[in-house]
């Protein structure tokens, strides 16, 4: 096999990857992907699939803004609306010290634009009374939305193989290292592909690359455990989540409830989530409490995925410091699949200016330094 | 070193966990046995409710002192096993199986697990196959086993396997009308296989005898058929085939049986960490194990007709080896010239029904040709049409196809749709049937209720993510 020669590599073709190859090709660039497993079928095609803004933590709400805007131009950009739907969503609070965090949340966001109306509990109970007593007051952001995450990733995998992107599937990176002025990736089945740029969105995986680099991430796998529930008469049309995030559950308009909240530890060498029956019965009950009349339901499927967290459960989304040319878009902490299409396209315009007009401050490495351990070395 | 003696975990009480149970008890050791049914014996020796009084003879016919004898087996050892009828492991974890019965969700730890999970039916979808009064085969049986009742009247019988004849029997014979046998196969598939099935013996004259028997009672056979729609406003009303030469034939009916054989419940074995095997006879992945049913040393072994469909004797054979086989890597004496005589019998069963299977075969290829808007996975309504068109987003396996179009996705997770919809994913992609891969089995196997599920849930902060 001859090596493939792109202007920019990137080593994980989830949605990030996908999504970044697309923005590339959209800018002229060429662009050649690896991906170990299938395209977007790792943390991007196996989670819950909420697309909010609520609650979400400030330093990401610049890229999440910007993602709003590509979420609404789907069907333009990758052919499909992959089931994206604005149907607002909730953050419930269970006890008063929770509505006192929210609101001022709520406050906090409103300066970067985000809308959030605060319900007392019975305004909420008016709204929506499927709601148990456990829930006393909650955030609705009405702009929030959620998508199939089955299709999202492939979606952008499509498209950008359709802009001119080279994608390469069920084949990993083996060995990637700076060679010249750019970067070499030898694949598990042999193939070599050079680029004068390198993204780091392996996901999960991305601790491994970056430390091989000098930048170590300490990275959590978890492996979020989510259930789905035989279809029910349609009754919840805002996603739901609760202060402490031990509950988040959303219908879909053909009936299923989908709701998750525990996590087991992924094993990264094998690559693919297992499902904890456990850990989902105790979601079960969580759930129960939020949403009383899931009960009478069946559970039809559970379903994980590998997810990487990092130690502040920010992403880590930033030029690499030791690095010239290598750009990281990695760990998403279990809240990526909103800023995918985003996040894609700030790696995009890292790899080729550098630079990028989305706030990204506080997303890189150096939240990790330390007095005793200089991140540099 | 723990004293403790290893627990060994049978699951189903068909006519192979059965012999299973009692091969182990007779040395000694006590299982538990878990079984969905109420009673035992399995699908095929299903035993009606207590208090129903039809006579073995008119619910299994010649096999009725073969059922008689397993549900004697089971009962003869009642008191010397953990027996939990009416529970589904609905997941094996680690070395746990979960359950669901009637004290609610529960959990059996286990060393050893002897899986008799058995076969269900195999559906090859067709137009019109989910109005109401149109029934697998294994539906009509069960309805007549079990209840007594029949699914209509008149009712046609239709597909192809030895059950055709012997579901058709055992409804004519109870009284209901059948108006006819409707067998996608014919004569000519069985003549290049006769010498393996003369293997049979008695179980081939047996077969023989079904097969003929309609015509003594008036009842229209048609072989080498292909069934064209099941059509009724709301209801079954009739159904429309073309015989051989390709005329189309219209039979009323208000009960239709449609039966293509079974296929092996695996996914248990699957959840066991058993490896899997493409089988190119049954077209279905198959958990792998050694002629004594060893899948995994020590820990995994396999019985009965979920390791590979071979029927109710074979199955009684294969619980007694699988059970010898765990009695011996556990260092406990065995009679090794039973073993030989046990494995003996198996060979001549399994030629047997290696010729049967070609004599009798599945036409897997009309779930190929089906027209675009029949209805595949009744569960989420996906049709022909639809895995068609996901091939345009290129899924290269059955998963991804289940991701792109929700096929599989439903109640059922795939197991009635997902053989027909890999043979319509392979033929859309224009490759062996092998190559599109299997639905993965997942957790829970069958539904469960979430408030049972609930109330054992196991409160443990330790592990909560935060989203």
């Amino acid at each position: 096999m001859s090596a493939v020669e792109a202007d920019v590599v990137i080593v994980g073709g989830g949605l990030v990857g996908c999504a970044a190859a697309l923005r590339l090709r959209e800018r002229g660039a060429s662009v050649a992907v690896v991906e170990k497993n299938q395209l977007g079928a790792a943390a991007s095609g196996v989670n819950f699939g909420g697309v909010r803004r609520n609650g979400r933590k400030l330093a990401e709400l610049g890229i999440a803004a910007r993602a709003l805007g590509i979420w609404k131009r789907l069907p333009e950009l990758v052919g499909s609306d992959c089931e994206y739907a604005i149907t607002g969503n909730i953050k419930v609070a269970r006890s008063e010290e929770h509505m006192v965090q929210i609101a001022a949340h709520a406050e906090a966001q409103a300066g970067y634009g985000v809308e959030v109306e605060m319900l007392s509990r019975n305004a909420l109970l008016d709204r929506y009374p499927w709601l148990g007593p456990s829930a006393i007051g909650a955030a609705f952001c009405p702009s929030d939305g959620q998508a199939n995450p089955r299709l999202v990733g492939p979606a952008f995998a499509r498209a950008a193989r359709a802009a001119g992107a080279e994608l390469f599937e069920l084949d990993g990176a083996a060995h990637v290292e700076r060679d010249g002025n750019g970067f070499v990736v030898e694949t598990e089945s042999g193939r070599t592909l050079r680029g004068g740029a390198l993204i780091n969105s392996a996901g999960a995986w991305g601790g491994r690359l970056s430390a091989r680099f000098g930048e170590p991430v300490e990275i959590w796998p978890m492996e979020p455990q989510m259930v789905v529930t035989e279809p029910a008469p349609y009754f919840m049309e805002p996603v739901l989540a609760v202060v402490g995030g031990d509950v988040y559950a959303r219908q879909i308009p053909r009936g299923n409830v989908i709701f998750g909240g525990r996590s087991g530890t992924a094993d990264l060498d094998v690559g693919f989530g297992k499902v904890h029956a456990e850990e989902s019965l105790t979601t079960l009950a969580r759930t129960i409490d939020i949403i009383p009349c899931v009960a009478d339901l069946a559970v039809i499927r559970f379903w994980s995925g590998v997810e990487g967290c990092t130690p502040d459960h920010l992403p880590v989304l930033c030029p690499s410091r030791t690095t010239p040319g290598l750009v990281h878009a990695f760990g998403f902490s279990g809240h990526g699949f909103c800023l995918g299409p985003a996040s894609g396209a700030v790696a995009a315009e890292l790899a080729l200016d550098g630079r990028t007009e989305t706030p990204i401050e506080g997303l890189d490495l150096s939240r990790f330094d330390t007095a005793e351990q200089p991140a540099s070395t | 070193m723990s004293e403790r003696a290893p627990a060994v975990l049978i699951v189903g009480a068909g006519p192979a966990g059965t012999r299973a149970a009692e091969t182990l008890v007779a040395h000694g050791v006590r299982p538990v046995v878990v079984d969905e049914g109420l009673r035992s014996g399995g699908q095929i020796y299903r035993q009606p409710p207590e208090g129903f009084s039809r006579p073995a003879s008119a619910l299994y016919g010649f096999e009725a002192r073969k059922a008689e004898a397993v549900h004697a087996a089971l009962a003869a050892v009642r008191e010397s096993i953990d027996y939990r009828p009416g529970t589904l492991v609905w997941n094996v974890e680690g070395g746990v199986a979960q359950t669901l019965g009637p004290e609610g969700v529960g959990r059996i730890a286990f060393d050893s697990l002897i899986l008799a999970t058995g076969a269900m039916d195999r559906v090859i979808p067709f137009p019109g196959w989910t109005l109401p009064g149109a029934f697998t085969m294994g539906g009509a049986q069960v309805a007549l086993k079990a209840q007594g009742c029949a699914i209509g009247e008149p009712v046609v019988f239709m597909g192809t396997g030895p059950l055709l004849y012997l579901v058709a029997y055992q409804y004519a014979h109870a009284g209901a009308r059948v108006a006819a046998i409707l067998d996608t196969s014919s004569a000519a598939d069985a003549l290049p296989v006769l010498p393996g099935l003369l293997w049979g013996g008695r179980t081939f004259a047996k077969g023989l005898w079904y097969m003929t028997w309609p015509r003594t009672a008036g009842i229209p056979v048609r072989r080498g058929i292909v069934p064209v729609a099941a059509e009724g406003e709301g209801a079954l009303e009739a159904v429309r085939y073309r015989d051989r030469r390709g005329r189309e034939h219209r039979v009323a009916c208000t009960g239709l049986g449609i039966g293509y054989g079974v296929k092996s419940e695996v996914q248990l074995a699957e959840l066991a960490g058993c490896e899997m095997a493409f089988d190119p006879l049954a077209q279905q992945w198959l958990p792998e194990a050694d002629g004594d049913g060893r899948a995994r040393d020590g820990a995994v072994y396999l019985a009965g007709d979920g390791a590979g469909v071979a029927g109710a004797d074979a199955a009684e054979l294969r619980g007694r080896l699988a059970a010898l086989a765990w009695l011996a890597d556990h260092g406990i004496a065995v009679d090794r010239g039973e073993r030989a005589r046990l494995r003996a019998k198996l060979r001549r069963i399994m030629r047997f029904r290696d010729a049967l299977e070609r004599a009798l075969p599945v036409p897997f290829h009309l779930a190929r040709a089906l027209p675009d808007e029949t209805v595949i996975c009744r569960c989420e309504v996906i049709t022909a049409g639809e895995i068609r068109q996901g091939r345009a987003l290129d899924p290269a396996e059955l998963n991804r196809a289940k991701a792109y179009t929700r096929v599989g996705m439903g109640r059922c997770q795939g197991r009635v749709c997902g053989p027909a919809a890999a043979q319509i994913l392979a033929d859309a992609r224009g490759c062996d049937v092998a190559e599109v891969g299997r639905l993965r089995g997942q957790a829970p196997v069958k539904p469960l209720g979430i408030r049972a599920g609930a109330l054992a849930a196991v409160e443990d902060n330790s592990r909560a993510a935060s989203i």
